[in-house]
């Protein structure tokens, strides 16, 4: 007996997409082939992490990481200047959490503002993103759409109970859009199908199965991801076929992994290392998993998963 | 290739004599077919169905254990490539790779850390499996020193006898053949001393070519000498060949039944950097290895790892649960807020994270609903007030509390009057409908 490498051949292709403008724009997605398996077919970008930031003092991230930015978390302007410039971010991601009812409420046209600002600073590509409020969403990321209207940002979350004034934004001003769903791929399926009934085109989606955190019920999104990359490729069903995104900072740095004083703790470990550690085994676990395009927080886990992702790739 | 319960069925004694614990032979060779039992469990089972049952039933991937005792560490036996089309079976093992040029202290210290790694995560005990001792000095009576040193400090561990000179392999494996250790390992140039030191000491042996061809050649070679267990090292090093080489080799074996690659595999994701190391090992652990090794071992980094290798080896077609019990949250006392919720592990991390975030100190009553989430348990009628009821009374909680309120998930607010109703002397408060909204709850109460 001889061994002949066990190919597979996949009918479908992940939708390549291109967001930002300029020599900075980035291109993710396009691949054939399931995550970095280049020996059964094309895999032409890598996965691209963004910085995440917010318009608010990050007052409910963990001391650890507010220390990181402390100097520079005063306001989106220079947090976004400061991810660009010293941290070589490739991409950023902006979440407006001040307009939350439950936070500062502020309004869409403040939030328009900030958008404003933070593009007249930055020439990598950002991602803009509300604060999880399905309401206040709505008004918040149409008004954001138009304060970036050239940009070619991408926008969301698009969601089951706001997409049709989302979608209608991101159309108007060609942006690409998230369709985030709950944990289920039967969700993303019809949302996705959903918004290009709206006349979106599926190659201008970003897909958002929702993340969840090492510990967390990872596994659900672990196998989510891996269900949809799937069906797009060996299924060739073009629904779900549009990049997938990895939320992933944010679940992971409200954990009590990452938060918990070593004196609570006793045999986990460094605090400050935890944390790091545990936002990176998450996000490592989403690129094996599928996913195009992360948001993280801390600088260090992003250091070495991008390292990773040069291994992969 | 694996037959179907029916082709299992037509080789069975067919007396339905119930001897094998299942009520009729159809039902045992459903269960020989789902690879849940084993075909000895039969009495009367003829030596030619043995036989031929045997290697039809044989496992794919070679199962075997890594080390000795009660920590030795199941491996291979896995039928799937993604864990959601049923599950992965056997987590692997974590090693920790110890020089054995270094002092004397220096081992000692390090294999004290492997004994002291254990940690509980969800009820489960978890630890660094392995050691592997790595020859480096080129001493022969150092290295045999090193392993006993190392397998003295670390009693529980398994060990790797990561020595390729067969002359020292062969005299640390004598020293230690009660634990079983894994001998590393075996390539094109010494296969046959390695193989005949494992046939002599009834050892594992891993065995290492670069490329899969020559891996596979090297497999039969070494299973003709006589080697049964073998583990398989494809020479990765960076992610992409971790992950291309040991996705080649399960494929291989699951759905080629290519039997020179039916083996667990071993990766080193040795970096000189922790963090990176730390991530390379979760590409690994997700992507097929049995034994991960490591040149560091910090408390951080062994809890993330664990914590991975328990999520992808968790059976996804089991809902998680959590203990029903009265958690404490931030350390409540008589006067702090009480709320139920159910014991679907993604209900609970929510529920109990956020009410964590809020830094309000609290009670969380978390009731066994089977693992359903609150708006299916109670469509379930699992989650109603009768049942509520009864358990907050049994749990005690009441005598905790100074004052008698509950508070319940918004989604079920329907409850509150009939709860009301059977928990005499309780008043019962609606809360969010979502737990994000837990902590803007809980501080303007």
């Amino acid at each position: 007996m001889s061994f002949a490498i066990p190919k597979e051949s996949y009918n479908g292709r992940v939708l390549a997409l291109d967001f930002g403008k300029g020599g900075k724009a980035l291109m993710i997605g396009g691949e054939t082939a399931l995550p970095f398996l280049a020996f059964e077919g094309e895999v032409p970008n890598k996965p691209v992490i963004a910085y995440e930031i917010q318009d608010s003092a990050p007052d409910d991230w963990p001391d650890t990481l507010k220390e990181i930015y402390k100097d520079v978390s005063g306001g989106p302007v220079t947090w976004a200047k400061h991810c660009q410039d010293k941290l070589g971010a490739k991409a950023i991601a902006l979440r407006l959490m001040s307009t939350h009812p439950d936070r500062e409420n502020r309004s869409a046209a403040d939030a328009a503002k900030t958008v404003k600002d933070v593009l007249s600073v930055i020439n990598v590509p950002l991602i803009i993103l509300g604060s999880n409020n399905i309401e206040k969403d709505a008004s918040v990321l149409v008004a954001a759409a138009e304060a970036a209207s050239g940009h070619n940002c991408i926008i969301g979350k698009a969601q089951e109970g706001n997409y049709k004034t989302i979608v209608a934004a991101a159309l108007a001003h060609n942006h690409k859009l998230i369709a985030m769903s709950e944990l289920d791929i039967n969700l993303a399926k019809q949302l996705n199908i959903l918004i290009t009934q709206m006349g979106f085109d599926k190659s201008r989606l970003v897909t958002d199965p929702m993340c969840s955190a090492l510990g967390y019920g990872l596994e659900y999104t672990y196998s989510v991801m891996e269900r949809i990359r799937l069906a797009g490729l060996a299924q060739n069903d073009a629904t779900m076929q549009p990049p997938i995104l990895g939320d992933i900072g944010i679940y992971v740095w409200k954990t009590k992994e990452t938060t918990a004083e070593e004196s609570d703790v006793p045999g986990w470990g460094s605090l400050k290392e935890r944390g790091i550690a545990w936002e990176a085994v998450s996000a490592t676990a989403m690129l094996t998993a599928g996913s195009n395009l992360l948001i993280m927080r801390h600088p260090d886990a992003v250091e070495a998963v991008e390292k990773t992702i040069n291994e992969l790739c | 290739m694996a037959l179907s319960g029916i082709e299992i069925f037509k080789l069975l004694p067919k007396t339905n004599c119930k001897k094998c614990g299942f009520p009729t032979c159809l039902a045992f060779a459903m269960k020989l077919a789902q690879g849940g039992v084993e075909i000895s469990a039969c009495p009367d089972v003829s030596e030619e169905a043995k036989k031929n049952l045997g290697e039809a039933s044989a496992p794919a991937i070679r199962t075997f254990s890594l080390g000795a005792g009660d920590n030795a560490v199941k491996m291979g036996g896995e039928g799937v490539l993604f864990r959601h089309d049923k599950k992965f079976y056997n987590p692997c093992a974590l090693a920790l790779n110890i020089k054995d040029s270094l002092s004397g202290d220096e081992i000692a210290a390090k294999a004290s850390e492997v004994n002291s790694s254990e940690m509980d995560r969800v009820g489960q005990k978890l630890r660094i499996d392995a050691i592997s001792i790595e020859y480096a000095s080129n001493d022969p009576a150092k290295y045999e020193a090193a392993v006993k040193l190392a397998a003295e400090k670390a009693p529980g561990a398994a060990l790797i006898l990561n020595c390729g000179d067969p002359a020292a392999a062969g005299a640390a494996a004598k020293v230690v053949a009660g634990r079983k250790p894994l001998l590393y390992c075996a390539t094109e140039a010494n296969a046959d001393a390695m193989a005949a030191i494992a046939k002599e000491n009834g050892l594992p042996l891993a065995i290492k070519a670069d490329g899969l061809e020559a891996l596979s050649a090297l497999s039969e070679k070494v299973q003709k000498l006589g080697v049964e267990n073998i583990v398989l090292d494809s020479g990765a090093k960076s992610a992409k060949e971790i992950l291309e080489n040991n996705t080649q080799i399960r494929r291989s074996a699951l759905k080629k039944k290519f039997k020179p690659l039916g083996y667990p595999i071993i990766n080193f994701a040795s970096r000189g950097d922790s963090m990176l190391e730390t991530s390379i090992a979760a590409v690994a652990i997700a992507k097929y290895a049995s034994i991960v090794v490591m040149n560091h071992i910090e408390q951080w980094k062994n809890l993330a790892l664990f914590t991975l290798r328990q999520n992808i080896y968790t059976d996804p077609q089991v809902p998680m649960q959590v203990k029903q019990n009265i958690y404490e949250i931030s350390g409540p006392s008589a006067d702090s807020p009480l709320m139920i919720t159910t014991n679907f592990s993604l209900t609970y991390f929510i529920v109990s994270g956020e009410i964590e975030n809020s830094k309000v100190p609290s009670w969380l009553a978390v009731m066994d609903c089977e693992g359903l989430s609150v708006l299916t348990a109670w469509a379930a009628g699992k989650f109603i007030a009768s049942k509520i009821a009864a358990f907050i009374q049994e749990s005690g909680v009441g005598d905790k509390v100074s004052k008698k309120e509950l508070i319940i998930p918004g989604q079920v607010a329907i409850l509150s009057g009939a709860l009301e109703d059977k928990l005499e002397g309780w008043k019962i408060t609606v809360g969010p409908r979502e737990a994000n909204a837990l902590p803007t709850y809980l501080k303007s109460r």
